[in-house]
């Protein structure tokens, strides 16, 4: 019985992630450092943001640039109606709104040819950014808006909270015949939509819950900056992480956009006070030679290696 | 009355001249060469900061800039696409999975290049003032550097089309828009067409943000926005189609300059609700195939 | 009975006119031949009956109700399916899944699970391709992708069957055992109409032959009036 046998024995791997779950529901506990807490916040966080991306652009091809998006909708729910409703209420409520939004942008666009849904997403952000700016000056006379303080251990519950019902959600779909109706629409739409799949509905509600995930993220993230103002909330940054980090991770495989969204997350946390820029550039670069070189990303390396070991276990017998 | 309806016209027609030529760049690396160049804006950007410090490091009049600009940018696009985009097509397996493909790693382009340009002149708004006297025109007054910009935007674009209709190069550019397979066939150099087709959209960026640089402020993250306006226009006057992107520019200038009189800080929520609409009635746009 | 009817379907792309004034009646039961030289509107008039396009004027009905203007899927929960020239299978995904995805969501009301995988094994057997269940469909020889696009589209449960040049590509070894489950199909009790260019196979299992040109009906007949007229013999020489 060699090693790779052992991993992916599935009760193995049960235990194992239960084991990691309550290490990390009790770690606070332990008085660990602030510095770790914002960390591991911090790598939620962006797993989050990449997961949920994956729901959707992973199986059926359509690249969303949209998170950015969504994720200011939550931090601006946030931002409004914090210091009226309770907490639990506000982040509903900005998963409602990105939820809503995304509705509307996958009623309207995944119609059409996935390259308009593409362009329609990636310009969301400014959109959005714009709009709310006028707003802001014309409207209300204000810029930018306080944001109540959270201490870091509830923003750190919270948000290991929507991680945990994230990854259930994402598994569940994966393993359910709408995950391979999805799959069947990014191998070939038409044939889908002739084998029943009413695939405008599944695609425009798929998109919608992944974005229902960023929207709760992003109201709870909110709390982090005592000043949010319409450049600092939606940032086309919250779009580039996660489809680095799920391509550098690998898409073909459950643990490859949670690898990608830990090791990206790390190295941010990293550089951003002593590279503010580099980092950024760095990224930028990663991004284009995994799309040239590494196409199956990290997950697809490891594919190979298991693969490997299970032959080998196999001639062996 | 007249005097501000020709007020938001000329405004429009300024306006939609930098859209004209920004638009038409993009065409030509999207209609032509399929890639949905994301980092388009981020070209213009390096035309215009590289202006303002020919301008305020060595006194180089921006007009002349044009001419250095253009180049530079045709250079990095030019390169660009040999290594990276060549490279993306001959891995992709279909046209729908490069289109894909190349427009994400024009996302990586975007952050390298936007970064490389905040290390290079930091992040803080830039200009610089030149030709910027009033001019009469019809009784309204523009700026001098305004009606330049209009002028070369114009010219630029008709000195395009007559290249794209009369010379050989041109004709082997529409070639390959229409059908790149057979214009192969025919003897085209299809990889050198395409890349000479990127490099001039990056060199119609290069030199729309000089312009630009010369009549407003000029900062690291301003590509963005007219990534997505020429995407826009783009849209609206056809995938693919050149003429269109040209006359959509204006056509878009003039919807801003509208929108702008009534209430300013709105126009690219306008121009959103117009490509909403054109998506839902008509996405193969005004020219389009 | 009948079981599709359509009454002067026009479609057109641009200037061209792809399908005009066609009308045609199908009964239940029967397997009726769609032939034509190419570029006749054959594939043009499948796509309007599945709804893979709109039709520009006439109507298309199937049991008496009318589908024209429905979205493909709901077409195929009606009990139309169909497949494509091109044998548009799901590569990457193993032939039991291309299947399931048919049994899953091919008909108006759900099915567990696990009756969906028995449906989809007994279909795989019916075709023969049980042998290669879990193999990603990518990796099947032409001959094998054609059964399995008859098998998705048979998950669906359809009266009405549409088959799209199922003999293009085969060696004569491949194209008897297609004929074989043609027939096979046909005793199920499921409308057949198929388009093809095969002379022979047509002959030797069509009620009824419908022949397009220039996207119009020319002629209608049994494969023995079609064979001898004068027509349809000028239109095939004298292209």
């Amino acid at each position: 019985m060699n090693i790779v046998s052992v991993i992916s024995h599935r009760s193995f791997l049960l235990g194992l992630l239960g084991l990691i779950l309550v290490l990390l529901a009790t770690l606070p506990l332990f008085r660990a450092s602030t510095y770790t807490l914002l960390l591991l916040t911090a790598i939620f966080m962006y797993i989050v943001l990449t997961v949920s991306w994956v729901i959707f652009s992973g199986p059926t091809g359509y690249i969303s640039l949209a998170p950015a998006a969504f994720f200011g909708v939550g931090i601006y729910t946030a931002a409004v109606l914090g210091k009226v409703l309770p907490l639990p209420v506000v982040i509903g409520i900005g998963a409602l709104a990105s939820f809503c939004l995304a509705l509307l942008v996958g009623a309207l666009t995944l119609r059409l040819r996935g390259i308009y849904f593409a362009i329609f997403t990636f310009g969301l952000v400014v959109l959005i950014q714009q709009v709310l700016l006028w707003w802001e000056i014309v409207k209300t006379h204000t810029r930018g808006r306080f944001v109540i303080v959270v201490d870091n251990t509830t923003i750190y519950y919270v948000m290991l909270v929507i991680l945990v019902l994230l990854l259930l959600t994402a598994y569940s779909i994966r393993r359910s015949k709408y995950g391979l109706a999805l799959q069947s629409i990014g191998e070939d739409e038409e044939a889908a939509a002739h084998t029943g799949i009413n695939v405008t509905a599944l695609k425009t509600i798929t998109f919608a819950m992944s974005a229902f995930f960023v929207g709760a993220a992003g109201a709870i993230m909110a709390t982090k900056w005592t000043y949010i103002d319409p450049y600092i909330a939606f940032n086309p940054l919250f779009s580039f992480m996660p489809v680095l980090m799920a391509i550098f991770g690998g898409m073909g495989q459950f643990f490859g956009p949670v690898l990608g969204a830990v090791i990206f997350a790390y190295l941010e946390e990293v550089l951003i006070t002593k590279f503010p820029y580099y980092y950024m550039l760095i990224f930028g670069l990663i991004l284009v030679i995994v799309m040239l070189y590494l196409p199956g990303g990290l997950a697809g390396l490891v594919q190979k290696w298991w693969k490997g070991g299970l032959e080998r276990r196999n001639a062996n017998t | 009355m007249i005097e501000t309806i020709l007020d938001v016209v000329i405004g429009g027609l300024l306006l939609g001249g930098i859209y004209a030529l920004i638009a038409m760049g993009l065409s030509l690396q999207y209609g032509v060469a399929r890639v949905l160049n994301i980092a388009h804006g981020e070209f213009l950007m390096l035309g215009a900061l590289a202006t303002w410090s020919l301008y305020t490091v060595f006194g180089v009049n921006p007009l002349v800039s044009l001419a250095i600009c253009g180049p530079i940018t045709f250079i990095i696009g030019f390169i660009l696409y040999r290594t990276v985009f060549t490279r993306l097509r001959i891995s992709s397996g279909s046209i729908g999975a490069y289109e894909g493909s190349s427009m994400l790693a024009s996302f990586g382009l975007l952050f390298i290049i936007q970064n490389i340009a905040l290390l290079a002149w930091r992040s803080d708004i830039k200009g610089y003032t030149y030709l910027a006297f009033p001019v009469d025109v019809g009784g309204a007054l523009f700026a001098a550097n305004r009606l330049v910009t209009l002028a070369f935007a114009v010219a630029i674009g008709l000195a395009f089309y007559l290249f794209l209709a009369r010379t050989r190069l041109g004709k082997a550019i529409r070639a390959a828009a229409q059908d790149p397979g057979t214009a192969g066939l025919v003897g085209v150099n299809i990889n050198q067409v395409l890349a000479l087709c990127f490099a001039l959209g990056a060199l119609l960026a290069g030199i729309a943000g000089a312009l630009i640089s010369m009549c407003y402020p000029v900062h690291g993250t301003m590509g963005l926005e007219y990534t997505i306006i020429a995407i826009i226009v783009v849209v609206l006057g056809g995938l693919g189609s050149i003429p269109g992107s040209f006359f959509g520019g204006f056509i878009l200038g003039l919807i801003g300059s509208i929108v702008t009189s009534i209430e300013p800080g709105l126009s690219l929520a306008a121009y959103y609700v117009l490509f909403m609409v054109l998506l839902i009635v008509r996405p193969t746009g005004i020219l389009g195939r | 009975m009948r079981i599709l009817e359509g009454k002067k379907v026009v479609k057109h792309f641009g200037g061209l006119a792809a399908v005009h004034n066609v009308d045609f009646v199908i009964n239940q039961g029967e397997v009726v031949g769609l032939i034509g030289p190419n570029g006749a509107g054959k594939t043009t008039l499948f796509n309007l009956i599945s709804g893979a396009l709109s039709v520009n004027s006439g109507v298309i009905s199937f049991k008496d109700e009318e589908i024209s203007g429905l979205k493909p899927h709901q077409i195929c929960r009606k009990g139309v399916a169909r497949t494509f020239q091109s044998v548009k299978i799901f590569p990457h995904i193993p032939v039991l899944g291309n299947v399931l995805l048919g049994s899953m969501f091919g008909k108006p009301s759900g099915m567990s699970s696990a009756a969906a995988a028995r449906e989809a094994n007994k279909l795989l057997d019916f075709v023969g391709l049980s042998a290669v269940k879990s193999t990603p469909a990518k990796d099947l020889t032409l001959a094998n992708q054609k059964r399995l696009e008859v098998a998705r589209a048979l998950a669906t449960k359809p009266k009405l069957l549409l088959l799209d040049e199922l003999i293009a590509g085969l060696n004569p070894t491949e194209t008897a055992e297609a004929m074989e489950l043609v027939k096979k199909i046909r005793g199920k009790g499921i409308t057949i109409i198929m388009i093809e260019h095969v002379m022979k196979a047509i002959m030797s299992i069509c009620d009824r032959i419908m022949v397009l040109h220039h996207g119009e009906k020319i002629a209608e007949g049994t494969p023995k009036e079609i064979t001898t007229s004068k027509k349809v013999i000028e239109v095939y020489l004298g292209e």
